[in-house]
């Protein structure tokens, strides 16, 4: 039974997306937040990430933006004073601060219940030692080193382990030393090597190439178990769960294998005293029943994400209600809602997570997977064969790829290195390697995966040998494009099999007409959690072509509204979209309309089936799309809430009379076309900064001759990482183009005028009918060159001049006008002086929708849908003048999971996530966010190697300001005696290439250092060397970094004229609630 | 691959491909909703008399192993459908792919059906007999009548048969088509097991106590089974009944048994030992169940199932039986209620 005694609960959340904590924890805070609603209990959140879902009105009763840190959550309790505290939702980030909140005696002394899973439990799993011991305790074997310290030991130990083993030398970084033994010979010649790095080294089983297994395990606190989902990956053991693709159910087990794992799964839980929701993670031999456990989870994770979305059953909600003390068997099935919640759900389809990474818009990042994640977002398919899952998911990823086969030609060095060391791409090797020859045999040696799943790829390429024989549509016969279909097959792949060259998009129509014509068409299926053996009561559907008749029927009321989802998260598109979909789709509902969502991202809220009247998890290809509609005849569609790839559908869409509501797909089109912008901006007398397509060297030399470096380069065709780079003078620009572009007729760059310390301002607007309605203007702390994904934004903007604004507001009205636009759209602007240049146009929801509609307290979203959808909307009342509060967002970045790759922010977009935290003034405002995304105001030493002379002058009053503060400064080289000359004390040091000391490099090393400003002062290569390494060594070692002179100078006005301590603690709703001017 | 098809007996037809033995055949079409585990299932000799769907569509991924694993000599049900057929197989244990093995079986298979369009018609029109014809195979039978088939006499054994002898407690095994798991459940725990016939009059053997197995089709054709159990209840010695055997003790009881519509068959099945908080998720397959109206005061209810409150165990308020409807031994299916047999174990 629910306990009484608690009234008020405080949630913490994860704050900025970073890699390895994503939306995920979105969707279970938010679930857990309902949960908690539906019980009338008050909720508090702490979370500062703005954009997501959970922070939202009406999901939290009092929410704060502000850093998910000890210091900051002591303060949000001694002025809430909760009753109860939930950790497991808000990922590692909420349960580290509430373990320390809980060793520091905060929560007894301020008397706070943890609900959920004790606090005690969550310490035996996250310390190695003590877990080990735990599972000990009852049997369970985990993966144990034995520490050794001879040759002799090293064999002892490894004969009671059995080969083969790894050897790791212990204190040694960087696996120096490391390696597989498969015999004592081996070993005696590794621990040779491993000696000479340490004195003691490690000697563990090695589980190359076992299966990886995973549990997701509810307990309640009557000691009732169940596992909701089993998981298998598809990569062996070696890749991180996050970086595999992962199956659910898992398909290769036995009857008896998948028992006797999920039975110690339950025992372990029991054990350790789960109450809520627990992941357990497996190793299992190929070739017995032998296992390890490798970790246990004692909180909502990624996984259980999934497993919610792969089963309908929702974990996080449930796990909510088993922390206020419910037992499993008093809560009903959400999907039934007549059976027990206390079962474990059973699928009839198999769905498929695949990651998505981003490795090409880092420089210099290692791109081979391992134990460490980097992926930054992921796609869950469903299928009813693993063909059709996988296909599927493939295209999900947005990486330009097909499905399986049929994808443009991957060149490939050495295919047997890239099947044994495995990349980002190495599903598509398979498919080379399955295309040049290789047997399923040879493939599964080279990357142990296990042979089933390497059967089922090798069907889709036979299938698709098949259809290569196939010379015009007319003679491909029913049995094979259903056969193709079945296994995931799309249109397009099966004009490029059939061999349509030119125009493939208007082949990939005729395919689509040929098998309507013929009935070939996917039925519409349920996930119910029972396998059909009671009824849905909800509408959480996928499409299938293994089927013969639909779980739902067509609408033809034309009272439901589709909106398209974002698809997966990736740099430059991630929970803001989520938040604006959610909003889109409350508002159709509020209407009087079904919403209608079509996404397939697992992490987020708008997937989650009570969101809506109908979920397609599913594909935003242009196929499925008009499938979807197909069925659903809507009153109309949506495209402007979820990023570009809806954006991208506008005119195909439109070509089948598909009725988008809001701006037309003509205007879409006229947006997005560079050429046609152009053209647009320059009849209505807006000016731009100079740019031009060009396709030859003496073509770009001539444009450069008459605009001057530096300049913007936007390639069409990348070779290496590197995607748009601004060139300040010929070597520069001729080693990008030469390394990384190549320009041709085929593939012309975009080459434009790169304007210097210019202003960037953004202007998030919503218009009807081409008349602006409402809008909100934000400024960047940063001068443009930083990608407005990246830069920090001010908003209202406290540093623009009026006449700007005015100004901005003026050209924005011209352009709404000019497209007639209707819904959201976001317009980029340079300004230096008062003289304002367009960069670029959005007729769509952008990034900051929701920071902005949540500073202005408007909801943009709801005020766009409702005009899409053709009600009157009144101009409201409010404006950015009026806000007597300020709103800054800052970025998160993730470099120190992308080993390598340099830390230094540019024209592309290098941030996983974001924050957005109020102040009364633009220093708390800073203060909070930069906290926020993990930054500390620095106790002592500070580096700075502050970039060329300009920027040098730019930083001085905040240098100066440091000294005036106390704080030791070092610096290297030309900010040493730049800031000597101006009368500023500080030490030198010497750069990493001069190896002198003092070092940079080592006092980085020693700890020495708290804060690094490291501003890159062109793109030479040793600046570029040296600066690397040491802001390289900075995200190693956890030392905050900042490389822009802008940033820098506003968080060390923060920090130097704001104390923590003088921070108020305010919830959003605090602030403008005086409204007395 | 042959054309084949299931036709219902409401002449709905679902067309796939065969992917077994290339015969007709005749059966009360059921479906099962776990996903793993068709091995043991298809094995199972509860299954007799019927044409299994599976409503997980992937099937055959990890091959069959040898007999070692199965859970009786033979494949029971009459035919087996299934969505996605996978002829490669890997597992380590595995000797033999799933099609091969119901060829050698001589069970016909069926492939690339729609189970979960199936399924649902199964669930709204209840339990049907069903026909597999195969594309160019005499498709000639003669008609079933399920409920009035002695199945059980089918698949008992012949003979009494005696595992693990000389040691101190006996057991009687009442085999009406039993797991060999039951089997190797009681041998763990170190007692000799006596397995006899369906209608074995075993009131002359020495035992502490009886196991009346699980088994297939309807309870009312095992009367000899009831009057056997009566017996040993008037030597007040512990009775322990599964499935099969729990419907049977609650007839030896004086309780009556109704068919369901489609039944329990399944690895999710939640069950609730009654006037506790203590809940588990068991295996279950069965198309009868123990009326709870129509037990005797000396008895009570000792599970319930959660989802739709139907009997799932009984016991007698101070004699030493009880019963349970769903499979303590699981194979197929979860673990959780093993704990059964140590209950009867302290029982003997």
């Amino acid at each position: 039974m629910k306990r009484c005694n608690i009234k008020k609960v405080l949630l913490l959340g994860s704050g900025a997306l970073k890699i390895g904590e994503g939306g995920e924890f979105d969707y279970s805070g938010s679930q857990a937040l309902k949960a908690l609603k539906e019980e009338g209990i008050e909720t508090v959140l702490v979370n500062p990430n703005i954009a997501t879902v959970q922070t939202s009105e009406g999901i939290a009763d009092n929410i704060y933006f502000l850093p998910v840190t000890p210091y900051f959550v002591e303060r949000v309790i001694a002025k809430e004073r909760p009753d109860g505290i939930l950790l497991s939702f808000g990922g590692q980030t909420a349960l580290n601060c509430g373990v320390e909140i809980y060793k520091s005696g905060v929560l007894e002394r301020y008397g706070i219940e943890v609900l959920g899973t004790s606090v005690q439990a969550i310490i035996d799993t996250e310390d190695r030692e003590k877990f080990i011991r735990r599972l000990n305790e009852i049997g369970v074997k985990t993966i144990r080193s034995h520490a050794v310290e001879s040759t002799a030991q090293a064999h002892e130990a490894a004969n009671e382990l059995g080969y083969p083993v790894i050897v790791r030398a212990a204190y040694a970084l960087g696996g120096l030393g490391s390696g597989f033994c498969n015999n004592g010979m081996e070993l005696d010649s590794l621990c040779e090597k491993a000696f000479s790095f340490s004195p003691q080294i490690l000697v563990e089983k090695s589980l190359k190439g076992w299966k990886e297994i995973e549990y997701e395990v509810v307990r309640d606190s009557y000691d009732n178990c169940i596992t909701v989902c089993n998981m298998e990956n598809f990569d062996p053991l070696g890749i991180h769960t996050g970086e595999s693709i992962v199956v659910a159910p898992s398909q290769t087990l036995s009857n008896s294998e998948y028992h006797k794992l999920r039975e110690l799964s339950i025992r372990v839980v029991r054990h350790i005293g789960i109450v809520g929701e627990c992941n357990v993670q497996y190793a299992l031999d190929p070739e017995s029943e032998d296992y390890r456990v490798i970790e246990v989870n004692a909180r909502l994770s990624r996984s259980s994400a999934l497993a919610s979305k792969a089963t309908g059953y929702p974990l996080a909600f449930v796990a909510a209600k088993l922390g206020l003390g419910y037992g499993l068997f008093e809560l009903k099935n959400s999907v039934t809602k007549s059976t027990s919640a206390f079962f474990e759900p059973a699928l009839d389809y198999v769905v498929c997570k695949i990651p998505r990474w981003d490795l090409g818009k880092f420089h210099g990042v290692e791109r081979e997977l391992g134990s460490s994640m980097k992926s930054v977002g992921e796609v869950m398919a469903i299928g009813r064969t693993f063909e059709e899952a996988i296909q599927k998911g493939l295209r999900m990823i947005g990486q330009g790829m097909h499905g399986f086969v049929e994808n443009k030609e991957l060149v490939i060095a050495d295919i047997d290195k890239s099947l044994w060391e495995p990349t980002d791409k190495r599903i598509f090797v398979i498919s080379k390697a399955m295309c040049a020859g290789y047997t399923v045999e040879q493939i599964h040696i080279l990357t142990k995966i296990d042979k089933w799943f390497l059967y089922k790829l090798q069907n889709i390429m036979d299938t698709s040998i098949e259809l290569h024989s196939i010379t015009d549509l007319q003679s491909l016969p029913e049995c094979l494009l259903r056969k193709a279909k079945r296994q995931g097959f799309s249109d397009f792949q099966i004009a490029r099999a059939i061999g349509f060259d030119d125009d493939t998009e208007q082949a990939a129509l005729k395919v689509r007409n040929y098998r309507k014509a013929m009935g070939v068409v996917p039925v519409v299926s349920q996930i119910d959690t029972l396998a059909a053996e009671y009824p849905a009561q909800t509408n959480y559907l996928y499409l299938t072509y293994n089927g013969v008749e639909s779980d739902v029927r067509k609408s033809e009321d034309h009272r439901s509204v589709v909106v398209l989802g974002s698809g997966a998260y990736r740099i430059g598109s991630s929970v803001e979209f989520d938040w604006c979909g959610v909003q889109a789709l409350n508002t159709i509902r509020k209407e009087g309309y079904r919403g209608v969502m079509i996404n397939y991202n697992p992490e987020t809220v708008s997937t989650d089936y009570d969101i809506c009247d109908r979920l397609y998890f599913d594909e935003l290809t242009f196929e499925r799309v008009m499938d979807i509609l197909d069925v659903e005849s809507p009153r109309g569609v949506i495209l402007s809430t979820g990023g570009q790839i809806p954006n991208n559908l506008a005119l195909r869409l439109d070509s089948q009379r598909v009725h988008i509501l809001g701006t037309n797909a003509a205007s879409i089109d006229n947006a997005e076309d560079r050429d046609k912008f152009s053209a647009m901006l320059d009849r209505i007398g807006v000016d731009q900064p100079e740019w031009k397509a060009l396709t030859s060297m003496k073509e770009i030399d001539t444009f450069i001759d008459k605009v001057g470096f530096p300049v913007l380069v936007r390639p069409s065709y990348v070779l290496s990482g590197a995607a748009m780079n601004v060139c300040s003078n010929y070597d520069e620009l001729e080693r990008f183009l030469k390394l990384a572009v190549s320009v041709s007729k085929e593939h012309p760059v975009v080459v434009s005028r790169f304007i210097e310390d210019a202003k960037e301002v953004e202007m998030d607007a919503v218009a009807q009918n081409g008349e602006i309605i409402t809008y909100a203007i934000s400024e960047h702390v940063e001068f443009a060159g930083v990608h407005s994904g990246d830069a920090t934004i001010q908003f209202p903007p406290q540093k623009t001049y009026i006449e700007t604004m005015r100004r901005i507001k003026c050209i924005s009205r011209k352009i709404a006008k000019e497209l007639s636009i209707s819904g959201p759209f976001n317009i980029q602007y340079l300004a230096r002086e008062n003289e304002i240049k367009v960069i670029e146009c959005n007729l769509r929801a952008s990034r900051s929708f929701p920071f902005v509609s949540k500073i202005l307290k408007l909801n943009l979203i709801e005020l766009a849908t409702r005009i899409m959808l053709g009600k009157k909307v009144e101009r409201p009342a409010k404006n950015l003048f009026d806000l007597d509060y300020v709103g800054i967002k800052a970025s998160q970045f993730s470099f120190n999971r992308l080993q390598n790759a340099d830390p230094v922010l540019g024209v592309d977009m290098a941030s996983t996530g974001e924050v957005g935290c109020i102040g009364d003034d633009t220093q708390s405002a800073i203060l909070k966010a930069m906290l926020s995304v993990g930054y500390r105001v620095p106790a002592k030493n500070i580096l700075l190697s502050t970039g060329n002379t300009k920027q040098k002058a730019d930083m001085l009053p905040a240098v100066r300001l440091l000294q005036d503060r106390g704080y030791t400064l070092f610096a290297t080289g030309g900010t040493s005696r730049y800031l000597a000359e101006n009368g500023i004390k500080n030490t030198f040091v010497y750069w990493p290439s001069e190896g002198l000391q003092p070092q940079a490099l080592d006092m980085l090393h020693e700890r020495k250092i708290d804060l690094v400003v490291n501003i890159p002062k062109n793109l030479s290569a040793g600046e570029l060397d040296n600066g690397y390494r040491i802001r390289r060594a900075a995200v190693d070692l956890n030392i905050p970094l900042i490389t822009n002179a802008r940033l820098a100078s506003a968080f060390i006005n923060a920090f130097c004229n704001m104390s923590i301590e003088r921070l108020a603690i305010k919830s959003w709703a605090e602030y403008g609630n005086d409204n007395n001017l | 691959m042959k054309k084949a098809a299931l036709i219902l007996d409401d002449n709905t037809r679902f067309n796939g491909y065969s992917f077994g033995a290339e015969h007709p055949a005749s059966g009360e079409v059921v479906f099962n909703t776990a996903m793993t585990g068709y091995t043991e299932s298809l094995t199972d000799p509860s299954y007799a008399g019927q044409i299994a769907v599976l409503t997980f569509p992937l099937i055959g991924n990890y091959g069959v192993p040898g007999k070692l694993f199965w859970e009786s000599e033979h494949i029971h049900p009459e035919a087996l459908i299934v969505g996605d057929y996978s002829e490669s197989f890997s597992h380590w244990n595995a000797v033999e792919s799933l099609g091969e093995w119901l060829k050698r079986e001589n069970i016909p298979g069926i492939t690339g059906i729609d189970t979960r369009a199936l399924t649902k018609r199964l669930r709204e029109s209840g339990v049907m007999l069903g026909k597999i014809e195969i594309e160019g195979a005499d498709n000639t039978l003669s008609p079933v009548d399920y409920g009035s088939e002695n199945y059980v006499e089918k698949v008992s054994c012949r003979e009494v048969i005696q595992y693990n002898e000389g040691k101190s407690k006996r057991v009687v095994l009442v085999d009406c088509g039993v797991k060999a798991n039951i089997i190797r459940c009681l041998i763990k725990r170190g007692l000799e097991v006596i397995r006899v016939p369906w209608d074995y009059d075993f009131k002359e053997l020495e035992y502490d106590g009886v196991l009346v197995s699980n088994g297939p089709g309807n309870p009312d054709r095992c009367q000899a089974t009831v009057e056997n159990i009566r017996r040993a209840m008037h030597d007040e010695k512990p009775v322990f009944g599964i499935c099969m055997g729990h419907q049977l003790l609650a007839k030896a009881g004086g309780a009556s048994i109704y068919k369901l519509k489609y039944g329990h068959r399944s690895h999710n099945q939640p069950v609730r030992m009654v006037g506790t908080d203590r809940c588990f998720i068991t295996s279950q397959n069965h198309g009868y169940a123990v009326d709870n109206k129509t037990l005797g005061t000396d008895w009570e209810t000792l599970f319930e199932n959660m989802n739709d409150g139907s009997n799932e165990g009984i016991r007698h308020r101070c004699k030493p039986w009880f019963s349970v409807q769903f499979h303590p031994e699981a194979a197929a299916g979860p673990t959780d209620t093993e704990f059964l047999f140590d209950e009867f174990v302290k029982l003997l």
